[in-house]
């Protein structure tokens, strides 16, 4: 991203270009059914996924190959994460949980390739998938348990007068979940990718000195790395989180 | 004349914003500290704990991130 230099004349920095959509075949106008730049690379983002866990467990080799392994290591890293923090009942929504992680793990290496464009960064994006989360919580949540899934917000173990206003207070945050999971997840990835422009304009505009800002975006690049796989793993484990409230036993 | 008191204002506000950031910062701190001083007390138990850990430190991030989420709307958006 640094090749790209957008301090011309001053210091004009837009970090905030790179977030913009464009159709991929020219024009303004974008319809619904319009392909973009982030219709290519959520293609890309689930090609390389397909790639990696179909044809990398393809051939099922009792000695894996480097794709096998990489892919038995996700599979168990994932459904370890749903069991220990679900129970057993829970890993019924391993399919559900590790399409959720690969898709959000793989959009975010995707987007640090210089001059791609992270789909993961948009709240539009984030903001999908934790309302289909929040979505998918509330219903399993009262197919299982029927009106008992309200009992949740309803604190037994705390004294008797407090537990209308702790009520108040939960049934507050159960319904910021989405909000803060969706932003959680956009705001980190739009930050990281922000800093590094800013930097990049910075070199841009600072001659001989520029090597002290590339040098910065190499570092921030390696931490944009580990927040990408973070920001992945934590949006995931706080799905197990919310989805232990619709199956698991009343943790209160 | 107005226009650049609003500009100015938006400028102030922002960066007054990027605050939450800190605060955001006090709080992963201070969590990971913590985890690594049980951790460090009784190692056996401390693999069993980084889902907390980490949940721990998304829940404290997010209110960093919120204020940052503000301080770009200021900068880009208003």
């Amino acid at each position: 991203m640094a090749t790209e230099e957008q301090a011309s004349g001053g210091l004009q920095i837009h970090p905030m270009d790179q977030f913009i959509v464009k159709p991929l075949f020219g024009g303004d106008a974008v319809a619904w059914y319009t392909p973009t730049n982030v219709t290519l690379w959520m293609a890309v983002a689930v090609l390389a996924m397909t790639a990696l866990l179909v044809l990398g467990t393809s051939r099922r080799a009792i000695v894996p190959s480097r794709s096998q392994s990489v892919a038995e290591l996700l599979y168990g890293f994932v459904y370890n994460m749903v069991e220990d923090v679900t129970g057993r009942e829970g890993a019924k929504f391993f399919p559900y949980v590790m399409t959720l992680f690969m898709f959000i793990f793989v959009s975010n290496m995707v987007g640090l390739i210089p001059m791609s464009f992270t789909t993961t960064s948009h709240i539009a994006v984030t903001a999908t998938l934790a309302l289909l989360v929040f979505g998918t919580v509330t219903v399993v949540g009262f197919v299982r348990k029927g009106p008992a899934f309200l009992a949740m917000f309803w604190i037994s173990s705390a004294p008797l007068a407090l537990r209308p206003v702790l009520a108040l207070i939960e049934v507050i945050s159960y319904f910021v979940r989405p909000l803060s999971h969706s932003i959680r997840l956009g705001g980190n990835l739009m930050a990281g990718h922000a800093v590094i422009k800013v930097f990049a304009g910075f070199a841009g505009a600072m001659g001989v000195a520029s090597v002290v800002p590339i040098a910065a975006i190499a570092a921030i690049y390696g931490l944009e790395l580990l927040v990408a796989a973070v920001q992945a793993y934590v949006f995931t484990i706080l799905t197990c989180v919310y989805l232990r409230d619709a199956v698991g036993e009343a943790h209160h | 004349m107005t226009g650049d008191i609003a500009e100015m204002g938006k400028f102030i506000g922002a960066g007054l914003a990027a605050f939450g950031l800190g605060g955001a910062g006090i709080g992963v701190g201070n969590i990971v500290a913590n985890f690594l001083a049980g951790a460090l007390r009784n190692p056996s138990a401390a693999p069993g704990q980084t889902a907390n850990l980490f949940v721990g430190i998304a829940f404290a991030e997010a209110l960093g991130i919120f204020s940052f989420l503000i301080a770009l709307l200021l900068m880009f958006a208003v």
